[in-house]
């Protein structure tokens, strides 16, 4: 061997580089500080993966990749450029599009290799085709109910979780059968088709407030099918890459299901939302104290410290740029005015704290759940906007409600409570909120955006 | 099985523990921009459309491996965009130490 290295070990050792660069951008996520430098790292490492990419003398023909290359960019810059409302969305649909990259190579590896794929190969490239193709269609559902174009409410009838488990059993198990018998070529596109119906079939009884689970968990698995693709392509840069990446989702999973005091299979397999509807109508026209703008302004121009509740209802009602307006003209009176943010507000695990940053809110007066508890005895008004079961106090006291366990915001331990809502509608999971009935509780009937924005302007008139 | 399967599960296993405790501390204020760069980051599966589409081995696997690059280099441009766009705007009330 001469001592120049081969282009092969060149190409390994940018890899190697690029992973080190990948775990560096995590690293760097970790305060808001550092952040952008993670992102700059992870470019980086990117950049260098590709380009040493390139140098593979396996590769005899160029024009393909760059017109992959091309087009992917042009699909990509305006999914970069979406509003922080659609980000959930785009989320899901770029889970869908790594899930169906992974699945493309792994079914062109297996006609490559076909039929003799030895068996742990076939294994995991099963496993990386069936994560891949399951992800890809239940992303496309996710972001599709997450759009709009679907009906976001949970679709359930009887026996849907026997269904579903047997639809994915059956992949599970012809896939098994591959393995044993690897010359049965002809069974690869059920492989490939039964997870494709399984993705659909598992996003169905979804309703919006399990998104942000449901998310995190097609996350993890976008991620586990890559490093699956690392395994039978030999490239530990996608193992690792994968392994983070499942590591995340899987992490982001389990906060959200603690959140909301579920199981991963119950909400999975769940869809509390219906069952729980009749329960809302058992009452109705319990006595409520509301109030004008006029009295809500002065009550927090009163106020030395107030928390601001935030909740999806604030997203649909684009209501954040008021809501920052409102934090303006209270913190120039001098109030202390902090957000309070459930795991699970919005669509997707951190939605809420972009949206409120992207309206110019500084991040140090965004606190989760943990942070701000043990603030409410202290605070003279929690105003709540947009959000209903993460501030239901029936999750503490009553052991007979639906969400009893679920961690929640006490906003009940505030001396008052003011909650805007367009009218006395139960929450997602069609649970009434005895919040709402109490003595310290006032009633802010409207939009949320209208309403705040006339506070905001009692806080103006006021002023001069 | 063999040594290099073997190396893999290794690589596998200690990639997934550094990645739950770096994600770990990851505060909760950037849990959205973490799963853009995650999703940035895990479209390096493109470097393996990219062999798939410039080997030629056959037919089915060109047009497969460009379609896999147009979907992963998408997501590696529009993830590494939005991330970024996202953690621009998070700024403190305290003024930043130099």
């Amino acid at each position: 061997m001469s001592g120049m290295p081969s282009t092969n070990s060149i190409i390994e050792i940018i890899y190697l580089v690029a992973a080190a660069l990948f775990i560096l951008s995590l690293m760097w996520m970790s305060s808001p500080r550092t952040a952008r430098r993670g992102v700059w790292a992870g470019e980086l490492g990117m950049l260098l993966a590709v380009g040493g990419t390139l140098l593979h003398h396996g590769i005899v023909d160029y024009r393909w990749i760059a017109i992959g290359l091309v087009l992917g960019s042009i699909i990509g810059v305006p999914l970069g450029m979406v509003q922080m409302t659609a980000v959930p969305q785009r989320t899901a649909l770029s889970h869908a599009f790594g899930a169906l990259c992974v699945t493309l190579v792994g079914t062109s590896e297996f006609y490559l290799r076909a039929p003799n794929v030895p068996r742990f190969m076939m294994a995991v490239l099963s496993m990386e085709v069936i994560l891949g193709s399951l992800t890809f269609t239940g992303s496309l559902m996710a972001a599709g109910k997450l759009e709009e174009f679907l009906p976001q409410r949970p679709i359930t009838y009887k026996g849907q979780n026997v269904v579903n488990l047997s639809v994915l059993a059956a992949a599970i198990g012809v896939a098994a059968y591959v393995v044993v018998h690897p010359e049965r070529t002809g069974l690869f596109p059920v492989i490939l088709a039964v997870p494709l119906l399984f993705g659909v079939l598992m996003i169905v009884p979804i309703g919006g407030a399990d998104m942000p689970t449901v998310i995190s968990l097609l996350n993890s698995y976008a991620g586990l099918s890559a490093a699956a693709m690392g395994f039978v392509l030999d490239s530990k840069l996608l193992i690792i890459a994968g392994a983070l990446d499942g590591a995340s989702g899987f992490i982001l999973s389990v906060n959200m299901s603690k959140a909301m005091n579920r199981s991963f299979s119950n909400v999975l397999f769940g869809a509390f939302g219906q069952e729980q509807a009749a329960v809302a109508g058992a009452q109705e026209a319990r006595p409520v104290r509301s109030a004008t703008p006029e009295e809500a302004a002065a009550i927090l121009t009163a106020a030395n410290k107030v928390v601001i509740v935030p909740g999806y209802g604030m997203a649909v009602a684009q209501a954040q740029h008021k809501v920052r307006e409102l934090y303006d003209a209270l913190s120039k009176r001098g109030v202390d005015v902090k957000f309070g943010i459930h795991p699970v507000a919005g669509r997707m695990p951190g939605h809420m704290n972009v949206l409120l940053a992207e309206a110019d809110i500084p991040y140090d007066k965004l606190l989760d759940m943990d942070e701000i508890n043990g603030e409410f005895p202290q605070t003279d008004v929690a105003l709540i906007i947009g959000a209903n079961d993460v501030t239901n106090p029936a999750a503490r006291t009553d052991p007979s409600s639906p969400i009893y366990g679920m961690p929640i915001l006490d906003v009940d331990k505030a001396r008052t409570v003011m909650v805007i809502k367009r009218g006395m509608s139960a929450g997602f999971a069609g649970i009434d909120n005895p919040l709402f009935y109490l003595d310290k509780t006032l009633m802010l009937f409207g939009d949320a955006k209208g309403f705040v924005g006339d506070i905001v302007r009692e806080l103006g008139g006021g002023h001069g | 099985m063999s040594g290099d399967l073997l190396t893999s599960l290794y690589v596998f296993m200690l990639a997934a523990f550094i990645g739950f405790e770096v994600i770990r501390r990851v505060s909760p204020l950037l849990h959205t921009p973490l799963m853009s760069l995650t999703n940035a980051l895990d479209a390096i599966a493109v470097v393996g459309a990219i062999i798939l589409a410039g080997e030629h081995k056959s037919t089915l696997a060109t047009i497969l491996g460009t379609i896999a690059i147009v979907a992963a280099t998408s997501n590696v441009v529009g993830g590494f965009l939005i991330t970024d766009r996202m953690l621009k705007m998070f700024k403190s009330s305290r003024p930043q130490k130099p």
